[in-house]
């Protein structure tokens, strides 16, 4: 009854373990995460776009799918990979379970594989492209990878990006928000505009496309950068934008964000050997000192050498002490490389938001 | 922020009782080491001598002394520590601390409470306190009222509805505590919790059965960083004692929102409360869908996510140790260090060595905790589980999935030698699922398998226990494997999947009808071997250090054949009745030892308790069960048959009588032990060979034979003459050993032990009534070293584990001594044992003169390997027994260790081991002390006098009678005459005597005040159950007569006393110390010392 499916990693190595979702082949760089809950935030989030994800988790789907637990308007991930999946979810809220959820979105996974093993392997020749598929022999799927185009070649913000702006919630502002927020789609998580309005603004969500014009235009008190895939060099356009906006509005970037906000201060990305990928990874905030359990989700890290002006690190993490966070010296202007809206993960960051708030109270 | 101490005082957590195992010992011997590595000076009180903690090298200064606030406060005064650490030692560390601080003491000495503030202590303990913190931050708990009488809690029932949940301050494990239905209950449990509480309050509590429970670890640290090593989730819901539950770590069926909803309000509690160190925090969650209709009826889908907060432990606790094990994080190290002023990001992370304490661990598995209880020993014990705990100890066990976890815990247990498989064949009579034990008890779980395999539906069940159906999905992928393994035919795939659920060779076996070694050698020729992976904090993120594994039959193997000479060290199990943490000393020792002599130790081991298993006590350890298959997996893993591997060898002595029984199986296997060969230990554990044996060498031992009937019985029995030991020569359920005075007794056990219908025979022995010795030895095959002799204060009959032992003994003469060293050393030798044995001995006087009036020495038993009594013999002598025997197992004769044959030259100290019990916990239990064994623990006193030594141990084991009070006296006919000299010593320090008929007539026939009490519980009031229950007496003094039956009237004494906490002497030899110890108070002046362990010792080997 259950079909047989294989994993097969660009170092040559295979994994053969049984199909589920939908019964498909697909490729993209297959990356894991640590986190041990949070998989329907994981699967929407549109930073995965172009990867195969493999939660390090074994036990997935527990307690099912729902229709609140959603990052973005679909299912990002080109493939899940996971130990055992959950046929009988167990909770209040759920309504499906992950087999039928991918399956519905058209996406393959693939279960009973050492999930282990296969992180290890990432962790130790770094992450690489990777196929799924149940129709392909070994060999089939080894000769389909080398052909396909690299991860860090393809511009998957420009993929996932809104096709038009749009308010979040129904109205265009309610008269008790008392901040106007646009937030710049590279990949926007939910939770951020849900956080947002919640402490009393107003976000519009706008392309990463729009320029700096049309976005001062909507006459925002703050501006967001948000998280999304992919590799930051290769967009030059929207740092473009994001050049022409300095010093005009507070900005704050997250993740992607972070990392085109470091690239317009002069600094160079460049990419992590396995990525920094779950909910537990300590990061100091060096104006405090404290330390602060942070979600994680990102293939790039900005290299700190090259920036120039008033630009300084704020945070870094004590794992490997790579650059977490950026701040204007003068500016109102703060990024940070993880995740302040959690979901999934540690809720101990929103307090940046506040912090973000601040500064467009004080800039105003 | 405050400076860093320099002298650290830690207080250990005594005894082991329930709801306080091995794991503090794990934490106090951690903390010292930490301690140490921040250059702070330790000093440690603990009066267990069977811990790692009080042994040299952990702390700098150790004293081995009983808990109590005049002896701590010599401690301090002499010691003058600048910090007192109060978290380590569970929850009577906790409240000697707050003794010691409101006492004044701590003020006068100038010492800072560590890590965690009197307030703190007192918010988190106090139920009323904490609940009014917890309202001012914003978070929820259930309603409840805090009421200091009876009358109170009645009123609060009015108001809030039954059930109610007691629940009183300052105990632990939930004593003193209950759900009460009715008013009648809320009326008894309330006045018990009252009397258990130390501040005299109890909460009563709207009762939320049926909910999930879910338990977080948090640390903080000073600069108020916080992070969350572990979040755990009780399959048994809200209702029964997390330390009762069966528990998966990580959660399960938790999303991330409402993970993560706990986690935050954990970070805010620990915050709120200010701990600098780690606690632990208990929330109910609402239960989901299923369960709710039943249990929760009211809520709807918009509360899926309500919760409570339970409690809070603002010190390391068990969960915590769990926690530790679960994910590798060290709690109890890291908690000591912040305490002591370092930050979490200051810390390094051992097992991964790169990373920092600043972080929290990602779990790659599945963890499963299951609770050990005694009911296997205490047959007539109430087995139903409810608010108050009642296990001695848990296993814990590590896979890739929760079925295997689930089945590998199982196997852990060592409950008879029931699998997963095992039924109660009178369950499910009517086709019902009432008519299986569904309800909380220690067989649940058996009982839910049952079910699941006669097709009850999962909601079903789910509804009516409270367990959310997520569980039993997985329960029913188990059963779905067994029909498979009973219909299909095994071939590699269907294996594989068998064992990737945890199915053990043997549970194959019986479905798949095959030889557990048919299924062995299928997995070998289809290549199914276990891997193993590495337990490293961080989900594979980051290359890890510390070698910790389990097995799972996944594709990688991570553990490589260690490439060094190495030997394994077979650990002991849970903790439980008969085999408790003296063995995880040994074990600890063992790997130590082997460390010494140049070798790696491998430790395997299933309790995540105990020092054993904290991941650096061996150079390699493996987390999984002790028996055969696993122990045979793990050589092979390790390189047997595989050259030029060094091929590992196997140390069963060390892990009690759980690894003892593995020597034949892995013998013949082909596994090489390391010391006394399996056959040497067959011929000391095999009744009729060693009978046999010890007739060759024309040494005593009782007289007896087995029976298989009644007839055969009596003969027996008038052939050795009355008293008579009875025992079943195999465990059958009720029946245990037990002392038989006369015909009718005898009549009584027999038939019941035939109407259990065994063909196992009863083993009758001549009860001998004399003196209990034992003696530890060390035989190298050449030498026999006995470090010391100890005497027991009870005679032959109380189980050597309850009894009283003095080191060395007092009252034997120079002859006895010979013969005992004469004997142990001849058995020694013939028996061939290389390291360890224990002899136990009845001395029995020449009471009708026909030997001149020498006694008579008799051998009762020999146990092949490590002694409970090791740890306490090492402590009183000096002598490192445990590194001694492993040296000669590896082959260095004593000779070369600078030792000689013989009994070790006496201290000039003594040295006093207490039995410890926890009988209040185990309601139905008879508490009389008899040959089978019932103590939970022990503890020592130490000192250069008798007198010294005994108020000590007395003290520490809570039996000191107080100077002046009243005590009740219920003695049997045959124990009359020996009590007089003991109640007339009672009587001229002016104690008050209540006594029951018989005896109030031979007290006052003395000439002595009496009050008589009826013990007759209809025949008007007070009777002997009110008396007690009032207060009104310090003590009682109970023998038994024959004919125990539980509603009996001795039975409802010892239970009364045993509720209400006082000490009850059921044997004439513990009373006769109990009141010859009153006689020189402790109150008197100074009769006892209170030095370090290291100064009571006066001789010490020159050559080592
Ligand atoms: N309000 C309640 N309703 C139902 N069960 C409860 C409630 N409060 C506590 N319990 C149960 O009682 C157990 C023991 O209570 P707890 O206060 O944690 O005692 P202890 O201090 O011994 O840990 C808990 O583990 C839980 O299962
Ligand atoms: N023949 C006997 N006469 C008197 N007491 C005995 C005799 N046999 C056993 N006992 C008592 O019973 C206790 C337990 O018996 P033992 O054979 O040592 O069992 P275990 O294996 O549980 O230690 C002993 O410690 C001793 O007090
Ligand atoms: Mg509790
Ligand atoms: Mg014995």
């Amino acid at each position: 009854m259950t079909k047989k499916a294989l994993l097969v990693l660009a170092d040559g190595s295979a994994y053969e373990g049984t199909s589920f979702g939908a019964e498909v082949t697909a490729y993209g760089e297959v990356v894991f995460n640590t986190s041990m809950t949070g998989y329907q935030e994981m699967l929407t989030d549109p930073s995965y776009a172009g990867q195969i994800l493999v939660p390090t988790y074994p036990l997935i789907g527990n307690y099912g799918v729902n229709d609140i637990d959603t990052e973005s308007c679909r299912v990002q991930v080109r493939g899940f990979v996971v130990r055992e999946h959950c046929p009988q979810p167990s909770h209040w809220y759920s309504t499906k379970t992950v087999h039928e959820y991918l399956a519905a979105a058209g996406i393959p996974g693939i279960a009973a594989v050492d999930t282990r093993a296969i992180t290890r392997r990432l962790r130790s020749v770094g992450v690489m492209m990777g196929v799924i598929t149940s129709s392909m022999g070994m060999n089939e799927a080894r000769e389909y990878l080398r052909g396909l185009p690299k991860y860090d070649m393809v511009d998957y913000v420009a993929t996932i990006t809104t096709g038009a702006p749009y308010y979040w919630g129904d109205t265009v502002e309610s008269a008790s928000s008392s901040y106007r927020v646009v937030a710049m789609d590279c990949g926007l998580k939910y939770n951020i505009a849900r956080i947002l309005t919640r402490l009393g603004c107003s976000v519009t969500i706008v392309p990463c496309t729009t320029s700096a014009k049309e976005i001062l235009a909507l006459n925002p008190d703050g501006i967001l950068l948000s998280p999304g895939p992919g590799d930051p060099a290769l967009l030059g356009y929207i740092e473009d934008t994001v050049r022409e906006l300095v010093g005009k509005r507070p900005m704050m970037g997250i993740c992607l964000g972070h990392q085109i906000l470091g690239r317009v201060f002069g600094a160079d990305t460049f990419k992590l050997k396995f990525g920094h990928r779950g909910g537990n990874h300590p990061v100091c905030d060096l104006r405090t000192g404290r330390v602060h359990i942070t979600a994680q989700n990102h293939g790039y890290a900005v290299d700190p050498d090259g920036l120039k002006g008033n630009v300084e690190v704020s945070h870094i993490n004590l794992n490997d002490q790579t650059v977490e966070g950026l701040r204007h010296r003068e500016l109102p202007i703060m990024s940070i490389q993880y995740h302040s809206e959690a979901s999934p993960g540690p809720q101990d960051n929103t307090y940046l938001f506040e912090r973000f708030l601040d500064m467009v109270r004080e800039a105003r | 922020m405050a400076s860093k101490p320099g002298k650290v005082l830690v207080i250990g957590s005594g005894p082991i009782i329930i709801g306080q195992a091995a794991e503090f010992d794990y934490a106090g011997t951690q903390a010292c080491k930490a301690l140490r590595e921040e250059g702070v000076t330790s000093v440690l009180v603990n009066s267990n001598p069977a811990t790692i903690m009080t042994d040299e090298g952990i702390a700098d200064i150790v004293y081995v002394e009983p808990l109590a606030v005049e002896v701590v406060e010599r401690i301090i005064a002499r010691e003058r520590p600048d910090g007192l650490l109060p978290t380590l030692g569970g929850q009577t560390g906790l409240n000697l601390a707050v003794q010691l601080a409101e006492s004044g003491i701590l003020e006068k000495y100038n010492v800072r409470l560590l890590g965690t503030p009197l307030k703190t202590i007192q918010q988190a303990e106090e139920r009323s306190l904490f609940k009014k913190l917890l309202l001012e931050i914003g978070e929820p708990v259930p309603e409840s009222d805090t009421v200091s009488s009876v009358e109170e809690a009645r009123q609060v029932a009015e108001r809030l509805g039954l059930p109610l949940i007691v629940r009183p301050s300052y105990t632990l494990g939930g004593s003193g505590g209950g759900i009460a239905s009715t008013m009648e209950e809320l009326e008894i449990i309330v006045s018990g919790g009252l009397a258990a509480s130390m501040s005299q309050e109890v909460l009563v509590e709207q009762c939320l059965l049926g909910w999930k429970e879910v338990e977080y670890e948090v640390m903080r640290d000073a600069a108020d960083n916080c992070v969350t090593v572990c979040n755990m989730e009780n399959i048994d819901p809200l209702g029964i004692h997390t330390g009762d539950s069966i528990v998966v770590a990580p959660s399960q069926t938790l999303s991330d929102k409402e993970y993560q909803m706990l986690r935050s309000a954990s970070i805010n509690i620990i915050r709120a409360l200010g701990i600098e160190g780690g606690c632990n925090i208990q929330f109910a969650l609402a239960p989901g869908p299923v369960v709710a209709q039943r249990w929760s009826p009211n809520l709807h889908r918009e509360d899926g996510s309500l919760y409570y907060v339970i409690e809070v432990n603002p010190r390391v606790s068990r969960s915590s140790a769990l926690a530790s094990k679960a994910t590798g994080y060290p709690i109890a190290r890291v908690a000591a260090k912040v305490a002591v002023g370092k930050r979490l990001d200051e810390i390094q992370n051992k097992v991964t060595g790169k990373t920092m304490a600043a972080f929290e661990p990602a779990l790659d598995y599945c963890v499963v905790k299951i609770p050990r209880w005694p009911f296997d020993k205490f047959r007539s014990g109430d087995r139903t589980l409810g608010s108050q705990m009642k296990a001695t100890g848990e296993v814990m066990a590590i896979d890739r999935s929760f079925e295997a976890a689930l089945h590998k815990a199982v196997r852990s247990l060592e409950f008879g030698r029931k699998t997963m498989l095992w039924e109660d064949p009178g369950w499910g009579k009517d086709n019902s699922l009432d008519s299986y034990p569904l309800h909380p008890n220690d067989l649940r779980l058996w009982a839910l398998m049952a079910a699941l395999r006669r097709n009850f539906g999962v909601e079903d069940i789910a509804r009516h226990t409270g367990i959310d159906p997520w569980f039993l999905h997985k329960m029913r992928n188990i059963v779905d494997m067994e029909r498979r393994l009973l219909s299909e035919s095994l071939t590699p795939d269907l294996l594989l999947q068998a064992k990737r659920l945890g199915f053990s060779d043997e549970e194959v076996g019986t479905l798949a009808d095959k030889l557990p070694e048919q299924v062995r050698q299928l997995r070998r020729n289809w290549g199914l071997l276990p891997t193993y992976k590495m337990v490293d904090t961080c989900a594979a993120e980051f290359a890890a250090q510390t070698p910790y594994f389990y097995s799972t039959y996944e594709a990688e193997n991570e553990a490589d054949p260690t490439p060094e000479a190495k030997s394994l060290v077979i650990g002991s199990g849970p903790i439980r009745i008969g085999q408790g943490i003296e063995f995880d000393y040994c074990s600890v020792h063992a790997a130590w030892a082997l460390q010494a002599m140049s070798m790696k130790s491998i430790m395997v081991n299933s309790n995540p308790e105990t020092v054993s298993t904290d991941f650096d006590t061996s150079d390699r350890l493996y987390f999984e069960p002790l028996d055969e298959e696993s122990i045979r997996d793990i050589l092979e893993n390790e390189g047997l048959d595989r050259p030029p591997v060094p091929t590992p060898t196997a140390i069963v002595q060390f892990g009690g009588q759980t690894a003892i029984n593995l020597a034949e199986p892995l013998s013949h296997s082909g596994a090489s032990l390391l010391g006394s060969s399996a056959e040497a230990i067959d011929l000391a554990e095999d009744r009729g060979r060693f009978e046999d044996f010890l007739h060759r060498l024309g040494i005593p031992q009782p007289p007896g034979a087995g029976v298989a009937s009644m007839e055969a019985a009596l003969n027996v029995a008038r052939l050795v003459g009355f008293p008579v030991l009875v025992r079943p020569s195999y465990v059958l359920g009720g029946m245990a050993m037990e002392i038989v005075h006369n015909e009718s007794e005898m009549a009584r056990y027999i038939s019941s032990a035939l109407e259990i219908g065994t063909k196992h025979p009863v083993l009758i022995d001549k009860y001998l009534q004399g003196k209990e010795c034992e003696a530890d030895a060390v035989c190298d095959g050449e030498q026999v070293l006995i470090p010391g002799i100890m005497e027991h204060i009870e005679r032959a009959g109380v189980h050597s584990g309850d009894s009283m032992a003095i080191y060395p003994g007092i009252n034997m003469t120079e002859d006895e001594v010979q013969t005992l060293v004469d004997y142990t050393t001849r058995i020694g030798l013939r028996l061939q044992i290389k390291g360890l044995m224990n002899v136990q001995f009845v001395i029995v006087p020449d009471r009708d003169n026909t030997a001149g009036g020498k006694s008579k020495v008799y051998v009762l038993e020999v146990n092949p390997r490590a002694s409970r009594t090791i740890p306490f013999i090492s402590k009183v002598t000096g002598v490192p027994v445990v590194r001694i025997a492993v040296k000669v197992m590896l082959g260095q004769s004593l000779k070369e260790q600078g030792y000689s044959g013989g009994l070790w030259p006496k201290q000039k100290l003594v040295g006093i081991k207490a039995p410890v019990f926890s009988m209040s916990k185990l309601a139905g239990v008879d508490t009389y002390l008899g040959p089978e064994m019932k103590s939970t623990g022990e503890v020592m006193g130490i000192d250069h006098t008798f007198e010294g030594a005994l108020v000590k141990s007395l003290m520490a084991a809570g039996l000191m009678l107080p100077r002046r009070g009243a005590v009740l006296l219920s003695i049997a006919d045959r124990d009359k005459s020996e009590a007089l000299p003991i109640i007339r010593k009672l009587a001229s320090l002016e104690y008050h005597m209540y006594a029951t008929e018989g005896t109030a007539s031979m007290i006052q026939g003395a000439g002595m005040q009496v009050r008589m009490i009826t013990k007759k519980l209809t025949e008007g009031h007070p009777n002997v159950v009110d008396i007690i229950g009032d207060g009104a007496v310090d003590a009682v003094i109970n023998t038994v007569t024959g004919g125990r039956v539980p509603l009996h009237d001795g039975f409802r004494i010892r239970r009364a006393a045993a509720e209400r906490r006082i000490p009850c002497f059921t044997s004439m030899d513990t009373a006769r110390v109990a009141v010859l110890a009153l006689v020189n108070p402790p109150q008197a002046g100074q009769i006892y010392d209170v030095c370090p362990l290291g100064e009571y010792l006066t001789y010490r080997n020159p050559n080592t």
